[in-house]
């Protein structure tokens, strides 16, 4: 980090608790995330973690505290214009099924009302920059893609007008794993190239480890350290990092015992 | 048989105009009753899924109405609107909007939340996820839904004749009357194919709203 940091996201004293809940969802987090950061966060079900992802786009909102975005207070802006300049990325995908990838890929630039020649361009730009070849599946419907090629055009579509931040909440959960490994790969690549914050939630501490230059770890609604991955192997913060931690070894064990 | 069939042409040579007149009749009540259910059907459908806690009340009136025989229904709406156009058309749209209502909602409710999270996550209004996603997605079951009340309804905007709406019923009522299978024939076979002709219609409409499942 330079001194010319720029802070993208900056959470304050962020609560939320969803209704008929007795326990905060996200309880009292600060946080402070600066551009060009590749942020993992990393927790078990239930530790906030996707509620933090998505209050930061505003589909949900906390109870109290403040969140914003380059200095502008979210809750404040609307929650529209919030929205079209946040990439976001789901484990589901989320592709619309009666639209092409074209199409998809588009969505977001008609709504900002580009013209025709420029949004197709876009898209055949974005699906050579996910590694799809534009001209195989620039017509072809979702349904015709793999997992791991839906999630690529998921990526291409939230990159598609050119978002300061992308929010990925466990984009490659559902991908077996060896594309899994090779999306890692070039989403990694895609950052170092874009100078983009990316915010990505997950729960397999190797993929926190790998992707993030920091990480997030969450349990039972708060962050218990925000550190560099280095700095998390080696100095955990609380018992509960250190178990995460103590649960990967094992399973290395396990592979040493099998090699 | 034979004096049948020779009856049948007969018929059509003699009576071709009076024929078309009551074809296009029988066709002019359908569309209209159809237009009538898909706007009512269709509201309240999108109604129901947007005020849920209202939707069961709504949707178990419409199954109840349905249960009662539609020669009933236009039997009691003689008493309030008299006889000709508009009872004929009232009595078919009760049989018609429950079929069409409760595809719509089924059809709403089966796109997926996370498909409807993610739309508005990438900033569109609550307006365009139901224009851009919501309604297209569920379109192949609102057609087929339509499907379902459109043979419903030619089949029976024949007993619209009973109260002088005209229409197909006309031969088969007059046939009826004075007992000649000719004319029972002609109505009949006429009312079905017409019924089969509108289905396949609507059915294109669905492959084409379901062009990217055959892609």
């Amino acid at each position: 980090m330079g001194e010319n940091t720029t802070t993208a996201i900056e959470y304050q004293n962020v609560y939320k608790r969803f209704k008929d809940a007795d326990y905060y969802a996200v309880n009292n987090v600060d946080l402070t995330i600066n551009e060009g950061e590749f942020i993992t966060i990393l927790g078990s079900s239930g530790s906030g973690k996707t509620t933090l992802l998505k209050m930061t786009n505003r589909l949900y909102d906390p109870d109290s505290g403040s969140i914003t975005l380059f200095g502008e207070n979210i809750q404040q802006a609307d929650v529209v214009q919030v929205r079209r300049k946040i990439g976001y990325v789901i484990q589901q995908v989320g592709l619309l099924p009666h639209m092409t990838i074209a199409r998809n890929i588009g969505i977001v630039p008609r709504l900002l009302k580009w013209d025709k020649e420029r949004i197709d361009a876009r898209a055949r730009e974005l699906l050579a920059l996910v590694g799809l070849e534009p001209d195989t599946f620039i017509k072809r419907y979702p349904s015709q893609l793999s997992g791991g090629q839906q999630q690529r055009v998921g990526l291409a579509r939230a990159l598609a007008v050119d978002p300061k931040v992308m929010l990925l909440d466990e984009p490659f959960g559902a991908i077996d794993a060896i594309n899994r490994l090779n999306l890692q790969d070039e989403l990694k690549r895609l950052h170092g190239g874009l100078k983009k914050t990316f915010l990505f939630v997950t729960h397999d501490i190797n993929e926190a480890l790998k992707l993030g230059t920091r990480v997030i770890v969450m349990n039972n609604g708060q962050v218990c350290q925000f550190d560099t991955p280095a700095n998390i192997v080696r100095n955990p913060a609380d018992g509960f990092v250190e178990s995460l931690i103590h649960s990967c070894r094992e399973q290395e064990k396990l592979w040493e015992g099998l090699a | 048989m034979q004096e049948t069939w020779a009856a049948i042409a007969l018929y059509f040579e003699n009576h071709t105009d009076a024929y078309f007149a009551m074809l296009r009749q029988h066709i002019g009540i359908s569309l209209r009753v159809l237009f009538l259910a898909v706007l009512i059907g269709v509201s309240m459908g999108i109604l129901c899924v947007v005020f849920k806690k209202q939707q069961k009340y709504v949707v178990g009136l419409f199954q109840i109405l349905r249960i009662v025989p539609s020669l009933a229904v236009l039997v009691l709406s003689i008493r309030f609107l008299g006889i000709g156009m508009g009872p004929a058309v009232t009595a078919l749209v009760f049989l018609a909007v429950p079929p069409i209502l409760m595809n719509t909602v089924a059809g709403l409710e089966e796109v997926p939340f996370f498909m409807l999270e993610t739309s508005h996550a990438m900033g569109m209004t609550p307006f365009q996820v139901w224009v851009q996603v919501r309604l297209p997605l569920a379109l192949p079951l609102m057609l087929a839904g339509i499907k379902t009340a459109m043979v419903e309804i030619v089949a029976s905007a024949t007993i619209a004749a009973l109260i002088g709406a005209g229409g197909l019923g006309q031969i088969i009522f007059q046939g009826l009357s004075v007992r000649r299978t000719d004319l029972l024939l002609i109505g009949g076979v006429s009312v079905a194919i017409l019924a089969l002709l509108m289905a396949f219609l609507i059915d294109l409409l669905e492959r084409w709203s379901l062009k990217h499942k055959y892609a």
